[in-house]
Parts: C-alpha cells; structure tokens; sequence
C-alpha cells in the first residue's frame, strides 16, 4: 500500500529517474568524459558544440562536458556531505528536545533558533570569512546553516508523534526514556525531516555553486559548477556554451530535488493525516 | 487598541536580545580568524610598526569584554570603525553602498509582490490552464540559480539583442534613467526567483481560504466572485503571503550579495564579499552587520504588519 503509493506520484517517478540518471553520471564520470578535464588545446579555444566536444570547449580550449561532469561530482559530494553533516547534528538535538520538552527543549532551541536570524547566504560567507575557502570549509558552512532548519523540523515532529497513544503504552510497559525516544519516536517522525532533507539537497547545490562563484568556495583547480560559471563570465558572448551547461546541471539537479521532495511531502502528509 | 500596542510593544522587546546576539556575532568574528587578523590584513603592508599601531587602534590587546564595551558603545554611536585597506571609515563606505542595496532590494521585493500575489490568486482561482502555468514557472523559479539566470538575461539582453548594459552602475541621484537601465537585469534577476515562492504561498493560501464556509455564504447571498476571490480570500490569506514575505527577503538579501557581486553594482553585498577575498575584516563585520540588522529590522516591521492585517493574532498574543 505504502509503496503502490509512492511508485504511482509522477513528480517522484521523475524526480528520482532524474537523480538516478546524474548520480550515475557523476559515478562513472572517469569512464564517461570523453577528455579529461583539465587538458588545455589552444586548437580547440571556444570552440562550439560539435560531435566530439557536446558542449563545446571554453576559453583555454577545455572540454566544457567533461568539465562539467567532474564539477558535477564535486558539488553532489558538498551537497551530500553538507545535508549528511546537518542530519547528523539536527536530527539528535531535534528529537532530545521535541521528546523532553519542557527546560531541555528550550536550552537546546533558543540557541539553535538564533542562528536562523541571520539570512542564510549571509552565514555561510561570514563562517568562511573566518575559516578560509574550500570545498570541505563550504560543506561545513553549509551544514552549519541547514542543521537549524532540520533540528526544528525534527523537535515538532517528534512533539507529535510523543503525543500518540502507543508511546504512552511503551511508557507504561516500562520502556526507558533513551528507548522509546529512538525505537518508536525517531523512526515515526523522520518523515518530515527527509522530505525536507530532499529539498535543502538541491538548496545546497545552489549555495555551494553562488559561494563558488564569488571566489568563497571550491577553489581552482578543483573543477565546481560555480566555478566554471565564474571562468566563464569573460567569454558570455563568443562562448555561451561554457555558462549555458553548467548552469543547466545545476537547475536540472536542484529541479530533480524539488520534485522527490514535493512526491514525499505529499506522501508524508497522506500517511500522517491517515494515521 | 492598548492591545495592539502592547503586541508591538513585545515584537520590538523580542528584537533587542536578537540585536545584541547579532553584534555579540559580528564583534566575534575578527577574533575567530586563525591567527593573527592584523598581520593578515595587512598583507605586505604588515610592518611591525603598523601592526603594532593597528592593534593599538582596535584595541586587541585589551581584555575581550573591554573591547566589546568599547566595540559596541562606537557602534551605537554610528561609529563602525575603520577601513584598514584603504583607510576610509566604515560609515562613510556604508553610506556610500547602502542605499544601492536598498534600491535592489527594494524594487525586486515591491516587484515581485505586486506579480507575485495576483500570480497565486488567479492560479488558486481560474482554470487549469492558469494553474498549471502558475506551477511550472514556480518549479522553474525555484529551481534555477538566481546568478545564473542573471547570465543568461545578460547574454539575451546584452549579448544578443544589445538593449541593455552587462553591468555597471550610475547613482539615482545623478540620473534616474541610467540608473534604472543598469538596474533592470539584476532586479529582473531577482524578481523571478522571489515571485515563484511568493506565487506559491499566494496560491495555497487563497485555496484553502476558498474552502472556508464563509465563502459558501458570500456566494449564496450573491457577492461577485471577483470580489469574493481578492477582497475576501485574499485577505483572509494575507498572513501566510506576508510571512513568507517576511522569510524571502532573508533569501533576497543572499541572492543580492551575489547579484551585486555579478553585475557589479556597488552595494553592501560586492562590498563585503571583496573584503572577505582581501581579508579585509572589519569590512566584512560592517557589511555582515548592516545586511543582517536590515533583515531583523524587515521581519520585525512584517510581523506588525501581520498583526495588522489579522487583529486575532494581536489579540491573542495580548491575551
């Protein structure tokens, strides 16, 4: 039933088609890229899409295909680490404090609520003026402002999972505290947070490439999708090429997000509301 | 009324702790860098005089309390200390790049509500047609980074149609025109990024107030739709609109540092991410502070209007 449900919502079968396709690609992108990222051929400067070259070569004569495969991988590793990281610190602080409540919940929030005073973007290029540039300094900035965000959808998820009847009864049974809180609240509030989970994906995607762009993030000559963006803003014009497909794997990627996150959220609240 | 004061009362008493971990924050910052933050602000210029001298004027060698007193008593002042690249005081460079910030930001905001707010009305209450078009252009406006749609509107309306300049700025004081033609593309940039979330909430919100009985008895004593939809619904679907509102200027102001930094428009954002690539930290402190109070200060003036909007929520906070 749960699964016929999920296997029937279009935007996830599409979704997922999507990711499956460019987590491969980026997987086997040594195997893929038919020229490796960095060599340079001056015979080649900007030159156009053609049979050998899909998307063209930019300024330094770079197959901007293969380039955009190996930047592809980078920026999935940051987004995945980032979420990953944020998941790790959000989801035990979110849960400890939706299931006690009272003075642990309001210790552990009130600090966790001001780091989302501050505009996102904002954060992440304050934390990298004082840590320096990087692809993993860029993961870190990023969990640090995604780990709020699922720590508070976690805490009013588990709040109303804690509120069922069946934790009372494992509480009655004698059940402990620690025991209840990650064998029956945990796996029963975890909807939320993966929906959400999903679309700070593709966010982390987006910021990873703007930090990028601005000089913030991966650094040369780590290929990263931002990057090549900003190599290529200085040849718009005779080579559209080398800014038109990396930004497209960038939309398509936080598109392909958006839609597994809209298919599960819909999912999610079905399954709550038939609860 | 007493009760509406009192409710603005406690939105602006909730503001002054959120004001003071703020500049707890940005006071942090140039004391978390690794190191020592003048010699590498410095660079070559890092003799041992001037850095010497540099410490002596930021007054690092006095215990970090002291400094904070002083930080924070100069701050209220309207005294954010100085540029030590190029020697400016920080005020006068803020005077200077804020009000480029606020006219970004402004205009796309007032844009895309003005866009935005009909867009999700008329997609929550006309046809198919309207609803799926309504969807597609959120998913894509979600979807696409806002820098690089600024390139791609570069690359149409400069590179191929030669309309409008790539980038550039020119004061609003000096010439209205050509201030607003450098202006178009970033705030174009903008606007369809905001409008699709703002759409979105538009559109869900006037849905589910369209389900409410009140509408049903509207209708049955013959109230025209039009009117039904966009003095009714709308209204009882202002509070989500102006919420979200709220929450998207915080993404408007991260999207800003960006599109000032691509279309070399001189504002707080280009400012400030200048100065993190010069290590240049009090810049970055001033910048980072100055950004982060205009979106505490929008959130606070959203949540009175919300409190306008619907008296319930006044009431029941006064209650």
């Amino acid at each position: 039933m749960t699964t016929s449900g999920l296997t029937r919502d279009r935007r996830l079968i599409v979704g997922v088609s999507i990711l499956g396709v460019l987590v491969l690609a980026a997987v086997l992108a040594p195997l893929i890229a038919p020229h490796d990222p960095e060599s340079i051929d001056s015979a080649r400067l900007l030159r156009g899409p053609s049979l050998s070259h899909l998307f063209g070569a930019d300024a330094l004569g770079r197959d901007v295909f293969s380039r955009v495969l190996f930047a592809f991988r980078i920026s999935l590793v940051v987004s995945a680490g980032s979420v990953g990281l944020a998941l790790l610190i959000g989801v035990p602080l979110g849960l400890l404090a939706g299931y006690s409540g009272g003075w642990v919940d309001l210790v552990l929030m009130r600090p966790v609520d001001m780091i989302l005073v501050l505009p996102a973007l904002l954060l992440a290029i304050s934390l990298i003026s004082v840590l320096g540039t990087g692809s993993s300094i860029t993961l870190i900035a990023i969990a640090v402002i995604f780990f709020p965000i699922l720590a508070r959808v976690m805490r009013s998820s588990a709040q109303v999972v804690t509120t069922l009847p069946f934790v009372d009864s494992s509480r009655a049974r004698g059940m402990g505290g620690f025991g209840i809180a990650t064998r029956h609240v945990l796996p029963n509030a975890l909807g939320p947070v993966v929906v959400q989970a999903a679309i700070l994906m593709g966010f982390s995607m987006q910021i990873e490439a703007a930090l990028s762009y601005l000089g913030l993030g991966t650094q040369p000559p780590t290929p990263s999708l931002g990057l090549m963006l900003f190599e290529g803003r200085d040849t718009l014009v005779q080579a559209p090429w080398a800014e038109i497909f990396p930004g497209l794997a960038i939309a398509i990627t936080v598109l392909a997000f958006n839609l597994v996150g809209d298919g599960l959220r819909r999912h999610v609240n079905q399954h709550s509301s038939a609860a | 009324m007493s009760e509406r004061l009192r409710f603005a009362g406690r939105r602006l008493l909730i503001t002054i702790p959120v004001l003071f971990v703020l500049s707890v924050f940005v006071f942090l910052l140039i004391h978390l860098v690794p190191g020592d933050p003048v010699r590498t602000m410095l660079g070559f210029r890092a003799t041992p005089e001037n850095i010497a001298r540099i410490r002596g004027e930021l007054g690092l060698d006095r215990p970090l309390l002291a400094q904070y007193g002083t930080w924070l008593n100069n701050l209220v002042h309207g005294d954010l200390g100085r540029d030590y690249v190029s020697g400016a005081s920080l005020t006068s460079l803020l005077r200077t790049s804020l009000p480029v910030t606020l006219e970004l930001t402004s205009l796309s905001m007032v844009l895309a509500t003005l866009v935005g707010v009909p867009l999700g009305v008329l997609a929550a209450s006309r046809g198919r047609g309207w609803r799926s078009g309504t969807e597609g252009f959120v998913i894509a406006g979600i979807s696409i980074p806002d820098f690089w749609l600024g390139i791609m509107l570069v690359l149409l309306f400069t590179g191929t149609l030669a309309w409008l300049p790539p980038s550039g700025y020119v004061k609003l004081t000096d010439d209205v025109a050509r201030n607003l033609r450098y202006m178009v593309l970033p705030v174009l940039t903008l606007v369809i990024g905001e409008t699709a979330y703002i759409a979105r909430t538009a559109r869900s919100a006037v849905e589910e107030a369209l389900t409410k009985p009140f509408v049903g008895y509207l209708r049955a004593k013959g109230v025209a739709e039009k009117s039904i939809v966009f003095r009714h619904a709308l209204r009882n679907a202002g509070v989500p609109i102006a919420t979200v509102i709220g929450i998207q200027f915080g993404v408007l102001l991260g999207g800003s540092i960006v599109i000032e930094y691509a279309f070399g428009l001189p504002g707080v954002g280009k400012l400030t991410v200048v100065a993190i690539n010069q290590r240049n930290y009090t810049v970055v402190q001033g910048g980072v502070l100055v950004l982060a109070a205009m979106f505490i200060l929008v959130n606070l003036f959203v949540e009175l209007m919300i409190g306008v909007i619907d008296p319930r929520v006044a009431d029941g906070a006064g209650a």
